[in-house]
């Protein structure tokens, strides 16, 4: 079956997943973030157009698919795309394609950019391989959480914390209406009174407030590590706050480090499985070298979705 | 005093609107809002205040809302 004028080179980055039909191909796109310029979108429908059989499939981690390409296409779709506007995304054991939502730019929730740290994770740790199993990192702009950060290896929810700025508050009560956490109550004088250890940081009181006396003290992301999805399911959990944007990369790269480390000689295992073998402190050390302002002292194991198959 | 009732209007439409019944008045003008408690009490202040309108005060009257501002520039 090997055609020698394919290039080899683009079956390895994967992104090129046999189907049933014979010599047919899905190529998984590579689209950080969902986000998806018009032109592009373009270039993609004529290529599928002319390769495909009528029709594209939008992934659920964001993704264009080509579907029912021949092999003997590969080469001239990929190059059809061009390569420096709409490249080809991966799978098997490597780090994926990062998932976001909309973020701040335009979507009012979003406390943060996560469309630009899908796009520099994506530039700087895409495709690397880890060993063992796919690594998948998605961020979130708020605790809505959209991209249900705490089912990826690392998943990133936007957070700010709040403070009040007394002397500018008109004791509306707004903040106090549309805190759904009861992390505000109002005092005596009519100004909030914030409970901390009830706060989300989802920055409603800060979104809503008409003479911005609340104001942001801090911005950066809540860090959840060790979630999968699959026949056993794991909900990842808390291991920083308040993350600065600008170290989501770096995280990352500690987390892989650590991954491959404990992970060596035990094949084909997601990082949740060596967490939950390892335990937390193990994981929590490591990343508290370079991280330790955000860094929790302690934190729980990922946690076991009861799937209930098999039947009991 | 302009008093404009939004009770019963569901979001994002009391949001429009008080936009649109906003961009009638003048600048300077305090005007009063009726809105219902919940979601509309929630969104539809901070939305106003995004488009430059200075909020003065929020009250409580009869398990709904009365929302002072004054009008902004355009």
């Amino acid at each position: 079956m090997a055609d020698s004028k394919i290039d080899l080179k683009n079956l390895k980055a994967g992104g090129f997943i046999k189907e049933r039909g014979k010599d047919l191909f899905t190529i998984r796109l590579r689209v950080p973030g969902g986000r998806m310029s018009v032109d592009r979108l373009s270039r993609i429908a004529d290529v599928a157009q002319k390769y495909g059989k009528g029709y594209v499939h939008l992934s659920v981690r964001q993704s264009i698919e080509l579907i029912n390409i021949n092999f003997s296409d590969f080469d001239a779709v990929v190059a059809e795309l061009g390569e420096d506007q709409q490249k080809v995304a991966s799978c098997g054991a490597r780090v994926r394609v990062p998932t976001a939502c909309g973020g701040c730019e335009y979507n009012p929730n979003g406390l943060v950019d996560t469309q630009k740290s899908a796009l520099e994770v994506d530039e700087k740790l895409f495709g690397t391989a880890t060993g063992h199993h796919k690594f998948k990192v998605c961020f979130a702009g708020c605790p809505f959480d959209c991209p249900k950060s705490a089912i990826n290896d690392v998943g990133f929810q936007g957070a700010i914390w709040p403070k009040l700025a007394a002397e500018e508050c008109i004791g509306c009560g707004l903040c106090v209406k549309s805190c759904g956490e009861g992390a505000l109550s109002t005092g005596a004088d009519g100004k909030p009174v914030f409970a901390p250890e009830n706060c989300l940081y989802c920055g409603d009181c800060v979104k809503v407030c008409p003479t911005s006396a609340w104001k942001v003290e801090k911005r950066g992301y809540s860090v959840r590590v060790g979630g999968k999805w699959g026949r056993r399911p794991l909900v990842g959990t808390l291991y920083a706050t308040f993350l600065p944007e600008e170290r989501a990369v770096d995280f990352i790269s500690s987390v892989l480090a650590w991954y491959l480390e404990k992970a060596e000689g035990a094949g084909r295992v997601r990082l949740g499985d060596i967490i939950l073998r390892e335990g937390s402190a193990s994981l929590l050390e490591h990343l508290r070298k370079d991280f330790a302002d955000y860094i929790l002292d302690q934190t729980i194991l990922p946690q076991i979705i009861d799937t209930q198959l098999p039947l009991r | 005093m302009e008093i404009i009732d939004l009770r019963g209007v569901s979001c994002p439409t009391n949001f429009v609107k008080a936009k649109l019944a906003l961009e009638d008045i003048e600048t300077g003008t305090i005007v009063e809002f009726l809105l219902d408690d919940g979601e509309p009490v929630k969104n539809v202040p901070r939305s106003l205040k995004a488009d430059g309108h200075k909020l003065l005060g929020l009250k409580e009257v009869d398990g709904h809302y009365v929302l002072t501002l004054e009008k902004g520039e355009e």
